[in-house]
């Protein structure tokens, strides 16, 4: 299935995709009503140090360690995509422990929120994707997945 | 401050309502125009560094940027000019030669501007290139003068080393070292796909584009950076660098600073050594000279490759011209005044030299009158900014052209004049690893691929339209031209009629 790849070859580090991620998911349609003067909660992030720097989202494990930790059975998996029922989650942060990518973080509510692919939102398609200027993010198909 | 300062040429607009302190435009602007300001919460801007390259700009995500000019003038004065006036404080702080880059800026006359191009009605039948053949290939080279017989009476079908290129456009010499890596990857790349050529300049060639040697034109320069054997064989062709159109008569300089790494490896010169082309080739001093140097570099590659002579147009260009025709050279490219330097004295950029349509005109008919125009190919340079300038051009007797700035900003180019800094926003004049991989080759070489298709679609129609199905038919023709608010000196140079004549 296809999945958002990063090709760090070409990442800038201008967090564009942050604010693409945190827009996208508002569920508002003005980017400015959305995150002017406001803390953001994006599901990607962007890691690295001055010479090389990547954006981190959710790798869709083939057998994702984050469901087989979850005490309160909110994460699932289905037509490849890892899902999160925020409506389960506690709030147990054992999935920010067990995740080796750091691809889980606490909204602004402080319920688990991950990538989704923006699958679940009126995007369409990865906003961290579409918005990227230099084709560092991309999503595609790819016959060895991870 | 005091004396010396200069109020900033522009100023940052940023609208508040719109701004979300996302730190964009701080991450992407390497002359560190923004930046954050944590007691205010808000963005501010030090718009005494911006040159205007509008890469804030473009990746601000809710627009709120605009980059304006600034409004504080000098008191109007028609002959000071603030700009003059600016200039003379610049140059009484430094004390040195100003130092500008890409084209010529001055309203000077664009004679594409005021040449009109024909189409057929009526008595003749235009030719729609979407249902009908219509070729745009075009082959640079000596051509034979007439058709040749062995002492057997059998055709003689041998014919002097060739380029083949898809359409009558080229990509112009930039080095390696005055633009990046990827800069030249997305040339080297966009021109194999198109089947035309792009050239090194003089900088050497990097050893991972060798692969795209068959679309590569070598240039050797009067530096002779990166010159050899390999090199030369290379190339599809071999361009000797006389002069440029944006500075005849000078050399170059690239600084220290860019001579690191890879460019130092690939120019053959030491890191941190300046790389000083001198202005004249130093065994070069007649056309003669230039015989022995043509000579020698087509000896070196066994005779398989056409070499090119390049030169700045200036005022003798004809005469020059019949010079190199007669040098053995195959092909000629003239560079208009107009052309686009790394980097230039503004006083040359903007006052030597001439218009590479006139230069090109009486090129052509000189050569023709002497009969030996067939001796070699014309590729015409300086500013060909559209399809119709590249149509205008063949009719004006060119056999191609040459194009840089229209691929820079294909590339990206915001064409701020000021690729010398070495701090290129959009990854192209420059050598900083952080800046270069802005420039994502799969994205530059697209984007050139597209340029390209979309004009050789343009000129396919433009052709079509005057019932010419072949740029073959095209070439020379001032038949299909006419001039607009030309005097009759300009269109005699021109060698076309007025409009309604």
């Amino acid at each position: 299935m296809k999945r958002v790849y990063v090709n760090e070859e070409w990442c800038l580090g201008c967090r564009l995709c942050e604010y693409n991620c945190a827009f996208a998911n508002s569920g508002l349609g003005d980017m400015v009503l959305a995150l002017k003067d406001r803390k953001i909660f994006p599901r990607i992030h962007v890691e690295g140090n001055d010479s090389i720097t990547f954006a981190v989202s959710c790798r869709h494990c083939t057998d994702p360690i984050c469901q087989k930790s979850c005490i309160a059975g909110a994460i699932s998996k289905a037509d490849g995509v890892v899902r999160i029922d925020r409506s389960k989650c506690v709030g147990c942060l054992t999935c920010v422990l067990v995740c080796p990518y750091g691809a889980l973080s606490p909204g602004e509510d402080g319920i688990m929120q991950k990538c989704e692919l923006c699958l679940e939102n009126a995007c369409g398609a990865p906003a961290c994707v579409t918005g990227c200027p230099n084709k560092a993010i991309v999503y595609e198909e790819r016959s060895d997945p991870e | 401050m005091g004396i010396e300062f200069i109020y900033p040429e522009f100023e940052v607009v940023r609208d508040r309502d719109r701004c979300i302190a996302c730190r964009v435009c701080e991450r992407q602007c390497s002359n560190e125009v923004h930046s954050y300001s944590p007691v205010r919460g808000v963005m501010i801007s030090d718009e005494s560094k911006c040159v205007n390259c509008q890469r804030c700009v473009s990746l601000c995500p809710t627009r709120a940027l605009k980059i304006v000019k600034s409004n504080c003038r000098l008191r109007e004065n028609a002959n000071w000019q603030d700009e003059t006036v600016k200039e003379i404080y610049k140059q009484a702080n430094s004390g040195g030669v100003l130092l500008s880059s890409m084209g010529n800026p001055k309203p000077l006359p664009v004679y594409w501007d005021k040449i009109l191009i024909n189409a057929s009605q009526v008595t003749n039948p235009p030719i729609d290139p979407l249902r009908e053949p219509m070729e745009t290939k075009v082959f640079l080279g000596k051509k034979p003068s007439a058709v040749r017989r062995d002492s057997e009476g059998k055709l003689d079908f041998s014919i002097s080393p060739q380029i083949e290129l898809a359409m009558p456009v080229m990509f112009s010499a930039m080095s390696y070292g005055s633009i990046s890596y990827n800069a030249h990857a997305s040339l080297a790349r966009a021109a194999t796909e198109l089947g035309i050529l792009y050239n090194t300049g003089e900088g050497g060639l990097h050893e991972d584009f060798y692969k795209y040697g068959s679309n590569t034109i070598v240039q050797v320069a009067s530096g002779r950076f990166g010159v050899h054997e390999d090199y030369l064989e290379a190339g599809a062709a071999i361009e000797i660098k006389m002069g440029q159109g944006a500075k005849p008569g000078i050399g170059g300089h690239l600084p220290g600073t860019k001579i690191v790494g890879d460019v130092s490896r690939t120019r053959m010169i030491p890191e941190g050594s300046d790389a000083i082309s001198p202005a004249p080739h130093h065994d070069i001093y007649s056309i003669e000279d230039l015989r022995q140097l043509v000579y020698s570099l087509k000896e070196a590659t066994e005779y398989k490759k056409p070499v090119i002579v390049k030169v700045a147009a200036v005022h003798n260009i004809a005469a020059i011209a019949s010079g190199i025709a007669r040098s053995g050279a195959d092909i000629i490219a003239i560079d208009g005044f107009r052309g686009g330097p790394g980097a230039a004295p503004p006083r040359l950029r903007d006052n030597v030299g001439i218009p590479i349509e006139l230069a090109l005109a009486s090129v052509d008919q000189r050569l023709r009158d002497e009969g030996i125009r067939n001796n070699v190919s014309l590729v015409a340079g300086g500013s060909i900014r559209s399809a119709s300038d590249v149509i205008k051009a063949v009719a004006l007797g060119a056999d191609a052209c040459y194009i840089a700035t229209a691929a820079l900003l294909a590339l990206g180019c915001h064409l701020c004049r000021t690729c010398q800094s070495g701090k290129c926003n959009w990854g192209i004049a420059t050598q900083r690893p952080d800046l270069v991989k802005r420039l994502n080759p799969d994205i530059g070489s697209e984007r050139l691929i597209n340029l390209m298709s979309a004009w050789r679609h343009e000129i396919m129609e433009i052709m079509g339209g005057m019932g010419i199905n072949s740029i073959e038919a095209l070439r020379g023709n001032r038949l299909m031209l006419r001039g607009v608010g030309l005097n009759e000196k300009e269109l005699g140079i021109l060698g076309i009629s007025h409009a309604g004549e």
